[in-house]
């Protein structure tokens, strides 16, 4: 008799909390923050908000949108996550342009660089493509099927890149796996050629992203894990070029040497267009409830020496803001960052969102060390207080309402990624147990069977 | 020293562990994740607990050929292991290059081989998961044959070989359809000494032809894919 398979990402049927997401367009044309089932998007030339049109099949999200992402170009902007859809819509009009299913919850995406093919992964580990082929302007694409293009045997996919140069498509899951395959002429038949695995993490990746320059067009790979670190990758050759443990950093972050271990998770990194410097977003670690300083660590990344260095730790005071979501425009050097999440139990308002900005980064580097990046006040931030108040939403939220938000947001990322370890006993327990109500449902169906029969 | 006597489940005649009492329970779950230590990486892999004679410390690479068999089954790795082991103190000298190590090798190959490490994989009588709801845990898959291209090097063989027809066709299918594996042609399967083998000198193999049943082969070299 089998065991009843626990299969990852599909136990949990309860709706679970989901943490805000933000993007940038390529150009800092608009900005888009998703939360929970809810995509809100600001054009910041014409300084208004936008309203979305989706006539598609499936219009809008129903369920909590778990990645968002635009195209190089920035013509196109796609959304996918647990209500199985995948949406790519079109950035001039904000029509939805397609609406793709998807088998399973759609756990991250990407896009290739001549924004014909939308790439997605599903919480059973499979990374699927479809072409947008046949797209010249407005109208909608209608039965667009997604093919399988590479699959990390029975794991979370966390996160999806692909290589500056086009060439490759990066897959990072839960089982400390970062994978590296040629990305194929034809998508469609799949890509079964991997360049190399980058392994070295000791926990689950939770981000990616590449640093490159003119210089080194190709680029390398960043990293961001559970396991409390930054690594620096090759990806032709799958080898660990250099790692940075944030905890000692964001210890600075917090209290001041009370000698308690500090290892925040990795929630987000994001590069600068320049390809040097690296922002790190990560999970919070409570010392002592009275002490909230928070904020993003700068990372330097010396491309020649292939090594990682910190720049400079950026504090955010004054209110409780751990951000789940972190985002940098091709132009302009601001760093967005939104905090929030959705279905928080609890409390009167289930999904609360937060939006600030820092400036000056680029700034920031080894060669000027005195120069601070700034956090912008609200009314300082592009668009001002009409888009805070469309990607906030207008209501205004208490404080201890983002500390408990921040808290649920690192439980529900734990639960999802980090493998439960069982003791020995617990496991012969759960076997049992499993053991006895399918022994027990087994008999319900038998007799209910036999009265059937008997009647 | 053997315990020939105080230990009931090795064999007093020839000294191997004796295979019944190894049972284990004929299905074993692939999804989930098991409690055995995973190497991080390939350079992680402490060679010097599996083939003791060739690698004194663990920086000592020896190129030359080596064994390595992966099993999911603990029962199963048990038995492999106090097999070579026995087999290693009867024959001294002999069966130095074959080793076992417990893991799920749908998930953690990577973790083990660097890219195109070996050049031939067996994959002997897999478990058939007959229902197609469980078919996505059969261990030769289009996606799972893409990370054994990876570990097998150009010109690198894989052979296949089961009992039931039905997944020998699939194997067969799974390898004939991916671009990195094409089929060895007749004179070659006549020419490779290893082909025989399969069904001779595997145990199962071997009571596969006791009860008159039939074996299906499928047996593909790894090759660039064309452009």
């Amino acid at each position: 008799m089998e065991d009843t398979p626990i299969e990852e990402g599909e136990t949990n049927k309860d709706i679970e909390v989901a943490p805000a997401l933000i993007a940038v367009h390529p150009t800092q044309k608009s900005v888009a923050v998703a939360v929970g089932s809810d995509l809100r998007v600001f054009d910041l030339h014409g300084v208004s908000a936008v309203a979305l049109v989706d006539d598609t099949s499936v219009p809008f999200h129903k369920d909590s949108i778990r990645a968002i992402h635009y195209s190089a170009d920035g013509k196109l902007f796609v959304s996918a996550g647990d209500d199985k859809v995948v949406k790519v819509w079109s950035t001039e009009s904000w029509r939805c342009i397609c609406t793709v299913p998807s088998e399973k919850r759609v756990s991250a995406v990407a896009l290739s660089h001549d924004g014909l093919h939308v790439c997605f992964a599903d919480k059973f580990g499979v990374v699927w493509v479809v072409d947008l082929d046949g797209f010249d302007g407005n109208q909608t694409l209608v039965n667009k099927k997604a093919a399988p293009l590479l699959a990390h045997y029975c794991s979370i996919i966390t996160s999806l890149e692909v290589s500056p140069d086009g060439r490759f498509v990066v897959s990072a899951d839960r089982d400390f796996k970062i994978r590296v395959t040629l990305f194929p002429k034809k998508p469609l038949d799949g890509a079964h050629e991997i360049q190399s695995f980058c392994l070295g993490h000791t926990e689950f990746v939770s981000c990616l992203a590449f640093v490159f320059t003119p210089d080194y067009p190709q680029g390398f790979l960043v990293s961001g894990s559970g396991d409390s670190t930054v690594r620096l990758w090759d990806i032709s050759s799958g080898s660990l070029l250099d790692t940075y443990e944030v905890a000692e950093k964001a210890g600075l972050l917090e209290s001041n040497g009370t000698g308690e271990e500090c290892n925040p998770a990795i929630t987000d990194l994001c590069t600068f267009p320049d390809g040097t410097l690296i922002a790190v977003a990560t999970q919070r670690q409570v010392i002592k409830p009275s002490l909230h300083l928070q904020g993003i660590l700068l990372l330097s990344c010396d491309l020649s020496t292939r090594t990682l260095s910190i720049a400079k730790v950026v504090s955010i005071t004054g209110e409780a803001f751990i951000p789940t979501s972190i985002r940098t425009s091709s132009s302009a050097g601001l760093l967005w960052m939104v905090t929030g999440v959705s279905n928080m139990h609890g409390f009167d308002q289930p999904s609360l969102a937060r939006v600030r900005v820092i400036s000056g980064s680029e700034k920031c580097s080894l060669s000027s060390p005195e120069h601070e990046p700034t956090v912008l006040e609200d009314n300082e931030i592009p668009g001002g207080d009409k888009l805070l108040e469309k990607l906030q939403g207008s209501v205004s939220v208490e404080e201890n309402v983002f500390l408990a938000a921040a808290e649920a947001v690192k439980t529900a990322m734990s639960n999802l990624l980090v493998k439960k370890q069982y003791s020995t006993e617990k496991r012969e327990f759960r076997k049992r147990t499993e053991m006895i109500e399918k022994i027990k449902s087994d008999k319900l169906l038998a007799l209910t069977a036999l009265s059937k029969l008997i009647l | 020293m053997l315990e020939n006597e105080a230990n009931p489940t090795f064999s007093k005649s020839t000294g191997l562990p004796r295979k019944r009492f190894y049972r284990a329970r004929a299905h074993s779950n692939p999804l989930s994740d098991s409690h055995f230590p995973v190497p991080i990486s390939p350079c992680h892999v402490d060679y010097s607990l599996h083939y003791p004679q060739f690698f004194s410390s663990s920086d000592q690479i020896d190129s030359s050929k080596k064994i390595q068999v992966c099993r999911y089954w603990d029962k199963v790795s048990e038995y492999v292991k106090e097999r070579i082991s026995a087999l290693r103190v009867a024959n001294p000298g002999q069966y130095q290059n074959i080793s076992v190590v417990r893991t799920n090798s749908m998930k953690y190959i990577p973790n083990y081989f660097e890219k195109g490490q070996l050049s031939k994989m067996f994959f002997l009588f897999p478990d058939p998961h007959f229902k197609e709801k469980n078919h996505r845990r059969r261990v030769i898959s289009t996606h799972l044959l893409d990370e054994y291209a990876y570990t097998l090097r150009v010109g690198g063989i894989i052979y296949t070989i089961t009992d039931v027809e039905e997944l020998g066709d699939w194997m067969k299918a799974c390898l004939e359809s991916h671009p990195m594996y094409e089929a060895l042609t007749e004179e070659e399967l006549e020419a490779d000494p290893v082909v025989k083998l399969l069904s001779s000198a595997t145990e199962e193999g071997q009571k596969v032809a006791r009860n008159d049943g039939q074996t299906f082969q499928a047996i593909y070299r790894r090759i660039m894919p064309a452009i």
